[in-house]
């Protein structure tokens, strides 16, 4: 009987092998969401800015927004930051920022430092909204359409190559049908 | 023609540790003597070639081959030689070149140092360490070949080095790295050969607790200069930050950790064998589990090489082959023994018991909080978002547990400890950290519950293990004269564990009261950090081998008196297009203060970020003392003059309780 047990050691490595192999050929910054071609989930957060100020899904009605998924305790979200800048002010995109799991002080200490290349920056220290739309880590970045509609997500830093390959396609697209 | 001779060596290197796994082993299994003299030359053989791939390797990068398409990509001729040179090691294949010359190394290693050890032992230990070198020269000759070209269409310049790794730190960081986790290969291949023949018992501990302790020093300085490159590197001042990667180094040193205590409750007492064994085998998976995170693109890190699914399929393969076929050994051959108790409720047999459980509970919640997205994204069972929080607050009262079993442990005996000696014992040092912390807390200004128990643990295990020292050391021929009479290893475990309460005060303090301030400044203007006065005089721009820079000048004070001059940069390096910020910093053994600039705001207007650090050196300083003890432990006597013993020990085999050969019932 003794003997079995030394048998569980090998089953719990063959359990792990299992979710390994599964994972291998994903490529992890494309993570699949149930979310996408429906709404983004129903929220009342406040503003990162104004606390008196609550934010809903409203903010996404009538333009194509990026939905940035960001924090300061978040290191790859100072790595990419800077392109977001250059994205908002030289490129004229509209980005949405979804603060995470974080805190007011350090956000606007990232903020300060780095500066603020969001229209908007819904304030989500619990993750609720996060939850809800299926966030893995930060950063994560969701395409957004005129609608409010989820069209697609990137999981992991934005630089030039994964908004001019991946992400600039899909959103002229949903500019073009607006 | 260098590279085509280079992958001839590594095919050559294969071939040789084909018949390191399969010839020494049949000589062992079938008694001939003249097959496992095979053993040690085909070790020799097999490190030279992969030696010379790596030297042609070397060269090419040196002479700026741009027709070697991993040299392309990962070098420039800008480059400084150095900066070249440890190119080498910056991009998946070489790194991986790497990680099988020191595989090979290793090989050689216990080749060379195991003259003493029975001739059965030492071809099953190099067959096994064959075995591996197998599966990695399979894989690096197959998926991953450094020596491929790019013909005809030569580049003309190579795509750079990325600017992170033209560091110092990182021409160290990953071959200490490398060095620990293929060190626990050599742990790992005794388990196995013990396994094999059935004789899990001291001696066999006794072999394999150095190799262990080394690889595991090596682990330490290892991660110890990854978390130091990051916090002066990355720009922002973290130390640690719970990325896969580095949890993926973790883990190994965790598990080792536990080893190296449960190796030498089995070489003393013959107990937890089974255990014991298993450890070997799992920290070596987890080593390479470490390895397959990294390169297989499973998940997303700052660290992780461009992933690839074949080669994450082969490695896949390979570290099930390892791990299954070395577990199913393990459930088919480890002693399933009724140890009638020879321990009591209270001894150090229980103490090392309980650091086991500890550091295996800690080794289960990293690994759990690395590999759980992995498993909801496979069960579909919705996502969950997990960072730094969920380490911290999980990580910390393991760490605070282990440190005040620790210290409580240090002065327990073996077999039985009178529990009203212990208690006495642990008065004083009680008393002594509790007034130590208070004053710390005093000092630093401010109480925090788990500052305080932080604190109060790194005390706790300073002071217990002088305490025990001191002890130890009292001699009728006076103190030093005691001092001196204590082994190297004694010395070792004092180090380690004086290493562990370094560590566990740095993190601490530095994660207590450390003060980080974000502030806009333009030249002239000043700002506080913690007692210090930042004042921002000057910004300029200089030329440097491959970018340009903008560099700050700052002027430190400290209660109106002149530190020094601080000159942090943010560097644009051309060819890669890619901006870098690196910080200054004025070092010291019981503060940091570091600057770093940021954005620009304005024309004459910056971001600076500024912070004081207080004992963050010391996360470091207390690795290298734990690595000391390491490499001072192994320098012990008692493996030196271990050939009398030996042989004294082979003529009454079987006599004498801890050195019975183990039955392995099966």
């Amino acid at each position: 009987m003794r003997r079995l047990l030394l048998f569980i050691p090998l089953l719990i490595a063959v359990g792990i092998g299992v979710f390994l192999f599964a994972g291998i050929g994903k490529d992890p910054t494309k993570l699949e969401s149930a979310r996408i071609g429906k709404p983004v989930p129903e929220f009342q957060l406040q503003d990162l800015h104004d606390p008196e100020h609550m934010l809903d899904t409203s903010v996404f009605q009538g333009q194509v927004s990026l939905l940035n998924v960001w924090a300061e305790w978040c290191p790859s979200c100072w790595d990419e930051h800077e392109y977001l800048m250059h994205l908002a002010s030289n490129e004229g995109v509209r980005i949405v920022g979804l603060n995470y799991k974080d805190q007011r002080e350090t956000a606007f200490s990232f903020l300060g430092r780095l500066g603020n290349p969001y229209e908007t920056i819904i304030f989500d220290p619990r993750g609720s909204l996060g939850f809800d739309l299926g966030v893995y880590g930060a950063p994560e970045t969701y395409v957004i359409d005129a609608d409010g509609v989820v069209l697609y997500r990137h999981v992991g830093v934005v630089n030039e190559r994964v908004w001019q390959e991946v992400l600039l396609p899909v959103f002229n697209q949903a500019k073009g049908n607006s | 023609m260098y590279p085509e001779l280079g992958q001839l060596a590594l095919i050559l290197a294969l071939l040789l540790s084909v018949l390191l796994a399969v010839v020494p082993l049949a000589g062992a299994l079938t008694g001939r003597d003249s097959l496992q003299a095979f053993a040690r030359p085909l070790a020799s053989g097999m490190f030279v070639f992969t030696g010379l791939a790596f030297a042609i390797l070397i060269h090419a990068f040196l002479v700026d081959d741009f027709s070697v398409a991993y040299v392309a990509n990962n070098s420039n001729s800008m480059l400084p030689w150095y900066y070249k040179f440890s190119a080498v090691w910056g991009g998946h294949e070489g790194s991986l070149l790497l990680w099988i010359l020191m595989l090979t190394g290793w090989t050689l290693a216990v080749a060379i140092f195991s003259r003493r050890l029975p001739s059965t032992m030492v071809s099953q230990v190099l067959a096994v360490m064959g075995m591996v070198c197998v599966g990695f020269f399979l894989f690096i000759i197959v998926t991953s070949n450094p020596f491929d070209r790019m013909l005809p269409n030569v580049p003309a310049d190579g795509q750079d080095l990325n600017p992170l790794l033209q560091d110092i730190g990182l021409i160290m960081h990953p071959p200490m790295l490398y060095m620990g986790y293929v060190g626990f290969s050599v742990a790992f291949a005794f388990a196995i050969a013990a396994l094999i023949n059935g004789r899990l018992d001291a001696a066999w501990a006794r072999w394999s607790r150095p190799w262990t302790t080394v690889a595991w020093s090596f682990l330490t300085i290892g991660i110890a200069l990854g978390s130091w490159w990051a916090y002066y590197e990355l720009g922002w001042g973290g130390w640690w930050f719970w990325d896969p990667v580095e949890n993926a180094s973790l883990l190994p040193w965790l598990s080792g950790t536990a080893l190296m205590h449960s190796l030498a409750v089995t070489e003393k007492r013959g107990v937890f064998k089974s255990w014991t064994v298993l450890l070997a085998i799992v920290t070596f998976a987890l080593s390479l589990l470490g390895t397959f995170l990294v390169r297989s693109g499973v998940l997303t890190s700052v660290h992780a090489f461009a992933s690839d699914p074949e080669r994450g399929s082969f490695l896949l393969m390979l570290l099930g082959i390892t791990v299954v076929g070395s577990l199913l050994l393990y459930a088919f051959r480890a002693p399933v023994v009724h140890v009638r108790s020879r321990y009591g409720s209270l001894s150090r047999e229980i103490f090392l018991l309980l650091n086991n459980v500890l550091l295996v509970s800690a080794t289960l919640l990293v690994a759990i909080g690395t590999l759980y997205p992995l498993v909801l994204d496979y069960l579909d069972a919705g996502k969950l978002s997990i960072g730094e929080p969920f380490f911290n607050t999980t990580f910390s009262p393991l760490a605070v547990a282990t440190g005040l079993l620790l210290g409580a442990g240090i002065f327990s005996r073996w077999k039985k400890t009178d529990g009203g000696m212990l208690a006495r014992k642990l008065l004083w040092p009680l008393a002594i950290s509790l007034v130590a912390t208070a004053a710390v807390m005093v000092n630093y200004g401010s109480f925090a519950p788990w500052a305080f128990a932080g604190v109060f643990t790194a005390i706790w295990i300073a002071v217990a293990t002088l305490w025990d020292l001191w002890d130890k050391s009292a001699s009728r021929q006076g103190r030093l004269h005691g001092l001196k009479r204590q082994s190297r290893s004694y010395w070792g475990m004092v180090l380690g564990h004086l290493g562990v309460a370094m560590v566990m005060a740095g993190a601490t303090v530095v994660s207590n009261y450390g003060v980080e301030r974000d502030v806009r400044m333009t030249p002239g203007d000043s700002a506080m950090v913690g007692d210090y006065e930042i004042v921002f005089t000057d910004i300029g721009e200089r030329q440097g081998a491959n970018f340009t820079a903008q560099y700050g000048s700052f002027n430190v004070f400290l209660d109106g008196k002149l530190v020094t001059d601080l000159h942090p940069e943010k560097r644009n390096y051309p060819v890669g297009m890619s901006v870098m910020t690196e910080a200054d910093i004025d070092a010291g053994l019981f503060r940091d203060v570091f600057v770093a600039i940021g954005e620009r705001i304005s024309d004459d207007a910056w971001a600076i970020r500024l912070q004081y650090k207080p004992l963050v050196r010391w996360l470091w300083l207390g690795s290298l003392v734990m690595a000391i003890g390491g490499f001072l432990a192994i320098a012990d006597k008692r493996y030196r003059i271990r050939v009398k013993a030996e042989e004294k020990q082979k003529a009454q085999a079987g006599n004498t309780a801890p050195g019975k050969p183990a039955e392995a019932s099966s």
